[in-house]
């Protein structure tokens, strides 16, 4: 509790006073009167539950936050929202606030809702209630600067709870994104024997390019492979970093003893890379897949020819 | 333990047992470099197979190897390095440079073959 004391010394340091003047009080607060101060603020929150709330909730709509949720459901979290704040307040543990936050960010996230209007509508009532506690106490100065002393450390955490809480859920949600594209991870088909091709599709970060690397490596042995054509028709950007990745999965191929042949250079990424100055000219590079796999089975010592004109149109032209 | 080197018509085989110590690799180029000339071989493979590691002193001695073989008339072929070496060794930056390389013993007999048949020039493949 001393440490309680301590702290709202200093916030109250840093805080003007909300009044004209700024009150020294000698001696006080104590903690014992902290706790009091806090009783006194939570019963002053309950009794007026009703009309802070629905405040809270025309403020929230003024200020055209949580666009994506209809009034009602806006109503009803802000009553949960309220009563838990409330209960912080009284508790002082914010656990339950937690978990009512993780599970708030688990439904409103996918409708849409930003982090902006999260940390907006809990700073709204932040400001509701601390306006409530203005028009209370303005008769006492230094009655109001005690109570906001006690309010104001736990109305900070309060949001910083909610704030982190949804911050948290929404990562969770990309890290999960990002593990599901990489289980749609890109195959390594067998096209002829020992020739192989790795369509890429998306974009290449460093953990894909070794995830890439190591399927293909695996791929070489399992299929004997001795030509790869690698097709990036699909990836949207080359720049140094992806260029030095399909260096380096070529060079770890030609050690397994395969070649590999890249194609799908788009002619605007041609230019980019001879802009940047990425030297490709160890790489072998054909300008569409069609030209690869020719090529590929041109080293592998295969000649395609027509046998014979096909007789029926072709369905699909 | 010495490295055992096989002969095999007019190639040699080295088929590494085991990881090396680098006065085994040493030991390793210096057996090679004397039985090329005795056997006055074309070929020299090299098998790394069973290397679930390869250091910079490793790639620097096989790549010795290389070097000293074709002086002496022998085009060398390295066999068998697993996928997780050859990504560990572009990783930390390591080539073999020229030195041919080959998925395992049977195609490096097999690009051997086709090396020496075109007399035995060392100008890679492309």
């Amino acid at each position: 509790m001393a440490d309680g004391t301590k702290r709202d010394k200093r916030t109250r340091n840093l805080r003007p006073g909300p009044g004209e003047s700024f009150m020294p009080l000698p001696g006080l607060p104590i903690p014992e009167a902290t706790a009091v101060l806090l009783r006194e603020l939570v019963s002053h929150l309950r009794q007026n539950r009703s009309q802070l709330r629905e405040e809270w909730v025309r403020r929230t709509t003024e200020a055209k936050l949580l666009t994506a949720m209809t009034k009602e459901e806006i109503f009803n979290e802000a009553t949960a929202v309220y009563d838990s704040y409330v209960a912080v307040l009284e508790t002082g543990s914010v656990e339950a606030l937690e978990a009512y936050a993780r599970d708030l960010s688990e439904r409103i996230i996918p409708r849409g809702v930003e982090t902006r209007e999260v940390v907006g509508i809990v700073l709204l009532l932040r400001d509701v209630l601390a306006r409530s506690l203005f028009k209370k106490y303005q008769t006492d100065l230094s009655l109001l600067n005690r109570v906001l002393d006690a309010y104001e450390p736990a109305a900070n955490r309060i949001a910083n709870t909610v704030a982190v809480g949804f911050v948290q859920e929404r990562e969770r949600i990309i890290r999960q994104q990002q593990e599901a594209i990489r289980e749609l991870s890109t195959p390594v088909l067998q096209v002829r024997e020992r020739l192989l091709i790795l369509p890429i599709i998306g974009v290449i970060d460093p953990q894909r390019a070794r995830q890439l690397t190591e399927q293909l490596l695996r791929g070489i042995r399992a299929n004997r492979a001795k030509v790869v054509v690698i097709d990036i028709t699909g990836v949207p950007a080359v720049d140094a970093t992806v260029a030095n990745h399909l260096v380096q999965t070529v060079d770890a191929s030609r050690l397994m003893g395969a070649t590999v042949i890249v194609t799908g250079l788009s002619s605007e990424i041609a230019q980019t890379l001879v802009t940047i100055g990425v030297d490709l000219t160890k790489m072998k590079t054909i300008g569409d897949l069609q030209g690869g796999i020719e090529e590929a089975e041109r080293l592998l010592g295969y000649r395609v020819t027509m046998v014979m004109q096909p007789t029926e149109p072709l369905a699909a032209k | 333990m010495r490295v055992p080197i096989l002969k095999q018509g007019s190639y040699l085989i080295a088929s590494i047992q085991s990881a090396l110590s680098d006065y085994e690799l040493l030991q390793l180029r210096d057996d090679l470099a004397a039985q090329v000339g005795r056997f006055r071989s074309r070929g020299v493979i090299v098998d790394v197979t069973v290397l679930d590691v390869m250091d910079s002193f490793a790639v620097r001695t096989l790549r010795a190897i290389a070097q000293i073989a074709h002086m002496r008339g022998a085009e060398t072929v390295i066999v068998g390095i697993q996928p997780e070496v050859a990504f560990a060794m572009v990783q930390l930056g390591l080539t073999l440079g020229d030195v041919e390389t080959s998925l395992d013993l049977e195609e490096g007999l097999a690009l051997l073959e086709l090396r020496t048949k075109q007399g035995g020039s060392h100008d890679g493949q492309s």
